[in-house]
């Protein structure tokens, strides 16, 4: 089993002292930024990436990893004892996760989340390990118009698919493709769109746009809502243990929700959020006393948490062997490793596959770490939630900048004598821009997906066009990419007729808002 | 926010309007950009000008949309919002864009901070413009000095580095 040898040396690598170091740094940092209300894990992960500027590639990814699945913890903590979730995947872990947490049982689920996450963290990373291999073999084979339909897939899936509205979803990712469009076209080095102003040449941080939309943006719209109840923190009373009952009634429900999390997040099918609401659904049809859901039913806890977390480890399967982002998430981590002048896909594989699988080790031992750490540590998260709003986004905001000018500090505009920051300038617009997008119902991630995928689908499309001279048949000349296509159509037109039907508020609630 | 039932009457949604005119315009950006560009003519079919225009038609189609929707009023129904606040997060924002190159991150950074948690309600600034530079040089330190990060030093700054101005 050529696996198991790369894995075996993935996890050679993963523990030497230093890597650990940077993997317990990542898990603390992640978990300690993700509990703040308010941030996502795709906020978590921008936030946090300056951290990994100046460390090595392979050490930089390692925290990373850690960051990641922390920041996916860390959610589902506050979601629990706080009645206003700090993640939208973990909206549903809020129904049963809050209400168990006013009946004194807070620490119980806080505890079935926990081992919850870290059991389908451990199933969903292996699955990764042994699936990655096999699709990229598959993907080698794969031409550019199949790359070309496989995107035009996720965009529709991103956008479209889920959310409340196709038309405001589909707005939000040609606002990103048309932002992707800026720079200079690497192919034939002409510039497009650039208004002659010289830091537009490089095209649009993807750092700088998703710190803006989920930092400013969101902190814009909870300082402007009149309607804001301060929420209330739940205080952990009684033990944190899980008695016998408890776990006789969660370990099924990890494992359903494992087993609907993994391939969701590995089909560029939506994100963690579509997962866990369709465990938490399929919960309550299994459960022998559906009457307690709604009032704090633990296999509502399990189940949801550990799709969340396992459709997080799927997301990385497109991601890391087809360079392809399904979530804002996976949007700002394609670009971390587009820092070192790395490209995912199935050419890291074969290129750096120490690297990548001392990333994937490095999961495995991040998870590991989360299950020791969280809950002795459950005393320090509550107490990250009781930070008061006013301080808790002028830090956000502080951090926020502080990213930014760390990827590019340069003062280069100039109002007379004032020197500038051409990179804050463009943060503060973009958080508008984000403020106005969630005022009028848009979704934020098709905005990061689009910019970062839009430049990678334009060079597919011009290969393939290359190959047939400009003949657009090509693009639906070959039988996978016909497939894509007609999933992709499935996937806007289902959708559309369950709209039409009247069926329109389950996929609101399906909204992918966050990661 | 919260999406209440589609309202039924007559009026057209005015910021949904807007939105479509705005969608219009950029796709109109666009064109008008990309008709610029000079191709040569082997690079026409599959040149850098293909996916811009199909950026921009698809703005079009969507600006359309749009319309559609806002004379049906499909969009979910809006908070009232408060622009006071945001006046404040922004005012924070565009000071410290103003004053990092002169004062330095820490007294920047400290304004922003500062001006975030007045539109969260909390003041006066005379207490929290100096609670906000003291954090901001905590983070400075933290970040310039322990990880290496380039961050705009000021007098504040180098004064309590090198203890000169």
């Amino acid at each position: 089993m050529e696996t198991f040898d790369l894995l075996a040396q993935g996890l050679l690598a993963a523990m030497q002292v230093q890597n650990l170091v940077y993997a317990l740094i990542g898990v603390t940092l992640g978990t300690a930024v993700g509990v703040l209300p308010g941030i996502g894990p795709a906020l978590t992960v921008a936030l946090l990436l300056p951290v990994t500027y100046r460390l090595d590639p392979a050490g930089s990814l390692i925290m990373f990893a850690g960051i990641y699945y922390g920041g996916m913890y860390g959610g589902s903590t506050t979601s629990i004892l706080l009645n206003t979730p700090g993640e939208s995947a973990s909206i549903v872990t809020a129904l049963e996760g809050n209400k168990m947490a006013r009946k004194g049982r807070g620490g119980p689920a806080l505890a079935t989340a926990a081992i919850g996450s870290f059991v389908a963290g451990l199933i969903a990373t292996l699955g990764l390990a042994f699936i990655a291999p096999t699709v990229v073999k598959f993907a080698l084979s794969f031409g550019p118009a199949d790359y070309f339909a496989l995107m035009v897939l996720a965009f529709v899936t991103v956008s479209a698919a889920f959310g409340d509205s196709a038309l405001r979803g589909l707005t939000a990712l040609f606002i990103g493709l048309g932002l992707g469009l800026i720079g200079i076209d690497l192919q034939t080095g002409q510039t497009r769109l650039a208004f002659a102003i010289p830091d537009l040449l490089d095209g649009i941080e993807v750092t700088t746009l998703a710190v803006a939309m989920f930092a400013i943006g969101e902190t814009l719209k909870t300082a402007a809502d009149r309607e804001q109840v301060d929420a209330q923190v739940m205080a952990v009373k009684g033990s944190v243990w899980m008695t016998a009952d408890d776990w006789k009634r969660s370990w099924a429900s990890w494992l359903r929700g494992t087993f609907i999390g993994f391939p969701i997040g590995a089909m560029p099918a939506g994100g963690a959020d579509v997962a866990s609401f369709l465990s938490y659904s399929a919960e309550k049809s299994f459960a022998k006393n559906p009457e307690e859901f709604g009032h704090g039913a633990i296999e509502g806890v399990a189940g949801p948490e550990a799709a969340n977390n396992a459709s997080a480890a799927g997301t990385l399967v497109p991601l890391l062997t087809l360079g392809l982002p399904t979530t804002a998430t996976a949007a700002i981590m394609l670009a971390g490793f587009q820092q070192f002048g790395l490209q995912p896909g199935p050419l890291l594989f074969t290129n750096n596959a120490s690297l990548v699988w001392a990333l994937i080790a490095s999961l495995l031992v991040a998870n590991f770490m989360l299950l020791v750490l969280n809950l002795p540590l459950i005393g320090l998260w509550v107490k990250l939630l009781t930070i008061p709003k006013p301080w808790l986004y002028g830090g956000i905001l502080v951090f926020a900048t502080l990213g930014t000018l760390g990827a590019n500090g340069a003062m280069s505009m100039g109002i007379g004598p004032v020197r500038i920051s051409f990179e804050l300038v463009l943060l503060l617009a973009f958080g508008i821009l984000g403020y106005l997008l969630r005022r009028f119902g848009y979704p934020i991630a098709p905005v990061v997906v689009g910019l970062i995928l839009g430049p990678m689908a334009e060079q597919q499309l011009r290969r393939a066009l290359a190959i047939s001279q400009g003949d657009p048949g090509i693009l639906v000349h070959s039988p996978i990419s016909i497939v894509l296509y007609v999933v992709a159509i499935i996937a806007v037109g289902l959708p559309l007729i369950m709209r039409l039907r009247g069926r329109g508020a389950v996929l609101g609630q399906l909204a992918t808002d966050e990661d | 926010m919260s999406a209440g039932a589609p309202n039924h009457t007559r009026r057209p949604d005015g910021a949904a309007l807007v939105i479509a005119a705005i969608l219009a315009a950029i796709a109109i950006v666009i064109f008008w950009q990309t008709s610029q560009m000079r191709v040569p003519p082997v690079q026409q079919r599959v040149g850098p000008t293909v996916f811009p225009y199909i950026v921009a038609t698809g703005l079009a189609l969507l600006s359309v949309g749009t319309l559609i929707s806002a004379l049906r009023r499909g969009f979910p129904a809006r908070s009232k919002d408060d622009y006071g606040p945001i006046a404040w997060i922004i005012a924070g924002l565009v000071a410290q864009i103003l004053l990092l190159s002169s004062a330095g991150f820490s007294i920047a950074t400290g304004v922003l901070f500062a001006f975030t948690a007045k539109g969260f309600g909390r003041g006066p600034l005379w207490q929290t413009i100096p609670i906000g530079i003291v954090f901001a040089f905590i983070v400075w330190f933290l970040f310039a000095r322990g990880l290496q990060l380039s961050l705009p030093r000021g007098p504040f700054e180098r004064l309590l580095t090198t203890g000169a101005f």
